[in-house]
């Protein structure tokens, strides 16, 4: 198993740093289920981290548990030297970690637009006061991040949609919308959960570039669950296997593809 | 202590009362998600179709004609036919329309509907309030009272007898036929349900009917006791505590929610003036009579103290949220 | 047609957020005040007052103050009644404690007061969601109630248990009683719900209105992008509770002159106001304005009709009333479910594309 520890310069000349995210023996239980056992990995700072593995494996519970969602019984999470024993939801907005969604969970009332802005709610601090004044202080920080926001609508090509409401919009750009209103975090740790599931190919090459661009030019760390093995052997740096809540291997997608457990977790080999 | 059992033993037999009404609820709710807000005035509307049929009023003009009076054979299912031919209307003019809508939407057109039935009762058979004689028992129960000194109204008895008896049918009805196993697949899978070829449609007109006939022995029982007017709508109110208790889809649930309501709320009648005084009555003077007129409220305090403790309520499981 | 926006442009950020980015609705909200402040007052009697306008007004108020918990941030409830009654009976307290205190004051103070119980009441939405919630909040309207009625404090220890307004001044004006002037009450409960409405459009465009939708649509993934849902319930049910409370006071202070707490302010009224803001829509501004005057205006529809036209009894008409109030409910739930604010929508984007049909 390759764990690198130094910073790395990649072949496209991208800085991978220190660890960013240790998650250590992490075991997570509902009732009478495990949903996670005994797992432990890292996630660096610049990288792009896949997570994949069979369906049932734990990878969603996973990145629940990375953003505070579940909570699990053993283990502690260390995010920018911070040992907890779990994850808070708010705790990891404000610390810098963003997510998007399996099934997509955007605000469906509301329009593209709005959708994003809530994603700097935590950059806007007037008071309620200022708000109800609307006219001063509360109007220039909304336009501020209005501005902000129009970037990441320009980044992904969402313009001509920005005024509808995302419920009536088809599923890639629901995809995208919801991508954008992660971005407007500014997040340090982007967590993707199967970003292009239900994509055609020119969608799914959109996204990829996205997500590029997305590590590249804002230095972002990336952890992504997908199921398409070509873009995760494309996309990413390095790749944690799951299996039945267990990790089966951890390394880069070579090392990962060659591995012989993997290969017999994904042909459904029993389990002794 | 004596009167401490009296009081538990009434507060017992007031619940079964809110077991019915909940159990109304229940029904439906399982079936087709829908809250029906209804179910109170829809025993206001079976009770007082059933005093018309029974006394021969005209509709409409409310004058009382002996010589059209049905007897009780008569009337009652004649009664139950108005009924399920309300679950029809309903399924046909509300239902069917609003399928997938909002849970909100769904229980605003019962609110609407309650309007309705209200309406519509005062039209047809008159504003006043009527009393209701099938011939049951009035009083108290003489051998409790001479032999234990225990004093216990036998109407609440036959009450608690008819809706234990309704309960252990309406179990038969949902465990062992058919229809009831279609039912209760609906409740679990609307898609499922249709793809294995139950008409959702024929579902919700039984279920429906079932919630009226439900409706009219609760409509009659608390009539018997009270006259039939237009707080007996109000019973639907007292139901939901019961509900919050229960869960909303727990037939048990109903049950004992509405036990442990009528005897919270009797208790909280007769001792909870006391216990205030008690408590606090060394720092400011309180009336003991306080806790009088509390059983509008009582109830959804228990309710919600419960309910903060335990969110799924009585019998329901813990959800887990999936993202 | 007229209602077009070509050749608008926006040259900033600033007018593309503008309450009204397009000018043709500028020019009809302004049209609209000017009705409202110049127009009506002109020809306003008693009996269009106190039976059409200031009660469409106050009803107004409370609708927006529900809207906003409801409609905006989902949470469903029940207990309107109970609130208007805090604010109400609030009001009360403050103007018979503190005589020399401006209406103005009163009103605000009885809506702090409402928003504080609010809270209070908001706080099962911590752990409790949906029916259960407005089963919470059905809580809140029968306790409240019950209080008002059985603590002799709250209604100054009078022995017909009844709350009646002292005449008081906003400004210098006299505002509230008979003996104020028709028009001074209707300016007054105007210019407030006005700026009410004001405040709302605000709260609603900015970043308090985007985080209570949020909650509303999916209340997981808004508390993963940092948004707290329980703080952003509490700030609902307290807003929302501070309109509803000033509307309980001007219901009380302005419109009816006397009230008592379950007569004036039982469950009946927390549905009237559930219903305004569902047919005049969910999560509108102007819906809970439509929704109001429909609600305020369509008794009156139905007596005139049956009563004056066709000679039916008081009574029979009332049933009638009823009947039809929930016929037209259901039927506006079925047919527009979004309520008269996205029928009013629909009609202009079709001006827009007028004379072309798509």
């Amino acid at each position: 198993m390759n764990v690198m520890t130094k910073p790395t310069i990649t072949e496209d000349h991208r800085t991978i740093g220190d660890v960013q995210m240790e998650v250590k023996n992490i075991t997570l239980r509902f009732g009478g289920v495990t949903a996670i056992h005994n797992t432990s990995f890292n996630i660096r700072h610049g990288e792009i981290r896949a997570i994949i593995g069979p369906n049932g494996a734990g990878k969603t519970s996973m990145l629940n548990v990375i953003n505070g969602f579940y909570h699990p019984q053993e283990g502690t999470i260390t995010f920018k030297g911070e040992e907890r024993r779990d994850m808070r939801p708010h705790i990891a907005a404000t610390q810098g970690i963003a997510r998007t969604f399996q099934n997509v969970a955007l605000f469906k009332g509301m329009t593209t637009l709005d959708n994003i802005m809530t994603g700097r709610s935590l950059k806007m601090k007037k008071n309620i006061f200022w708000q109800i004044l609307y006219e001063g202080p509360a109007k220039m920080e909304e336009i501020e991040n209005r501005k902000f926001v129009e970037t990441i609508i320009d980044f992904l090509e969402i313009q001509h949609i920005r005024r509808m409401p995302v419920g009536k919009l088809p599923y890639g750009l629901q995809k995208r919308v919801e991508l954008g209103r992660a971005l407007a975090m500014e997040p340090e740790l982007l967590l993707l959960d199967e970003p292009m599931a239900g994509m055609n190919v020119e969608e799914k090459e959109d996204m990829s570039r996205f997500i590029i661009d997305i590590n590249e030019e804002f230095g972002t760390t990336i952890a992504l669950i997908e199921h398409d093995m070509g873009v995760v052997m494309d996309l990413s740096d390095r790749v944690v296997v799951l299996d039945h809540g267990e990790l089966i291997a951890d390394g880069t997608p070579d090392e990962v593809q060659k591995n012989q457990d993997v290969i017999d977790a994904y042909l459904g080999v029993a389990h002794d | 202590m004596l009167f401490f059992l009296e009081t538990v033993i009434s507060g017992l037999l007031a619940g079964v009362m809110y077991s019915l009404v909940a159990l109304g609820f229940v029904l439906i709710f399982k079936a087709s998600g829908v809250f029906n807000f209804a179910q109170g005035v829809l025993a206001l509307f079976a009770a007082l179709t059933l005093v018309g049929l029974l006394s021969g009023t005209t509709p409409f003009t409310h004058v009382d004609n002996p010589a059209l009076a049905m007897p009780a054979w008569a009337a009652i299912p004649a009664t139950i036919l108005v009924m399920v031919l309300i679950a029809v209307l309903v399924e046909r003019f509300i239902l069917r329309h609003l399928v997938n809508q909002d849970q909100i939407i769904l229980f605003m057109s019962m609110v609407g509907l309650a309007y309705v039935l209200e309406g519509a009762g005062d039209i047809i058979w008159g504003s006043d309030v009527k009393v209701i004689d099938l011939g049951l028992p009035q009083g108290a129960w003489d051998w409790l009272l001479d032999s234990h000194g225990l004093y216990i109204e036998k109407i609440e008895l036959v009450a608690a007898g008819v809706a234990g008896a309704l309960v252990i049918v309406l179990a038969i009805f949902f465990q062992k036929t058919r229809i009831g196993r279609a039912l209760r697949a609906v409740a679990d899978d609307h898609q499922a349900a249709l793809s294995v070829g139950i008409s959702l449609r024929t579902i919700w007109i039984i279920v429906w009917s079932v919630a009226g006939v439900v409706a009219l022995v609760t409509g009659v029982m608390w009539g018997a006791k009270s006259g039939i007017q237009f707080s007996l709508s109000l019973i639907a109110l007292k139901a939901l505590p019961v509900l919050i208790l229960g869960g909303f889809e727990s037939i048990p649930g109903a049950i004992v929610g509405g036990l442990i309501i009528g005897v919270g709320e009797k208790l909280a009648e007769v001792y909870g003036g006391e216990v205030i005084v008690a408590l606090f009555g060394r720092w400011i003077e309180i009336d003991p009579g306080i806790f009088t007129a509390t059983e509008n409220w009582f109830a959804y305090v228990l309710a919600l103290v419960f309910l903060l403790f335990r969110p799924q309520g009585l019998f329901g499981e813990k959800i887990i949220e999936r993202v | 047609m007229f209602y077009r926006e070509s050749g608008q442009f926006k040259t900033g950020y600033a007018a593309d957020q503008a309450v009204f980015p397009i000018l043709q609705d500028r020019w009809g909200v302004l049209l609209m005040l000017i009705i409202g402040f110049v127009g009506v007052p002109l020809v306003i009697d008693d009996y269009w007052a106190n039976a059409v306008f200031i009660p469409f007004l106050a009803y107004s108020l409370a609708a927006l103050g529900l809207n906003i918990l409801t409609g905006y941030c989902g949470q469903l409830s029940l207990g309107t009644g109970g609130f208007l009654a805090v604010g109400a009976y609030s009001s009360y307290k403050l103007m018979t404690g503190f005589p020399e205190l401006d209406m103005i004051l009163v009103l605000l103070g009885a809506g702090a007061i409402t928003a504080l119980v609010g809270l209070l009441f908001g706080l099962p939405s911590l752990r409790i969601k949906g029916f259960y919630l407005a089963v919470a909040t059905l809580a809140a309207q029968f306790f409240l109630i019950w209080l008002f009625y059985k603590v002799p404090w709250f209604y100054n220890y009078n022995a017909t248990g009844q709350i009646t307004v002292p005449p008081r001044e906003a400004l210098g004006f006299l505002v509230t009683t008979q003996k104020a002037d028709i028009v001074v009450r209707y300016l007054f409960i105007l210019s407030i719900v006005t700026v009410f409405a004001i405040a709302a459009k605000n709260m609603v465009r900015g970043r308090i209105g985007r985080s209570w939708m949020a909650i509303r649509d999916m209340d997981i993934a808004a508390e993963l992008i940092g948004i707290r849902p329980f703080a952003t319930k509490l700030s609902a049910f307290a807003v929302s509770s501070f309109f509803i409370g000033v509307a309980g006071a001007l219901i009380f202070s302005v419109w009816l002159g006397a009230a008592e707490s379950g007569e004036t302010f039982g469950i009946i009224e927390s549905f009237l106001v559930l219903f305004m803001i569902i047919i005049g829509g969910l999560g509108s501004v102007l819906g809970s304005f439509l929704g109001a005057a429909f609600i305020v205006l369509m008794p009156i529809g139905v007596k005139n009709v049956l009563v004056d036209w066709f000679g039916f009894t008081a009574v029979f008409a009332k049933h009638v009333e009823i009947t039809t109030f929930g016929v037209l409910i259901i039927f506006f739930l079925i047919v527009e479910p979004h309520g008269l604010a996205r029928l009013w929508q629909i009609i202009k984007e079709k001006m827009r594309l007028w004379p072309f049909p798509h």
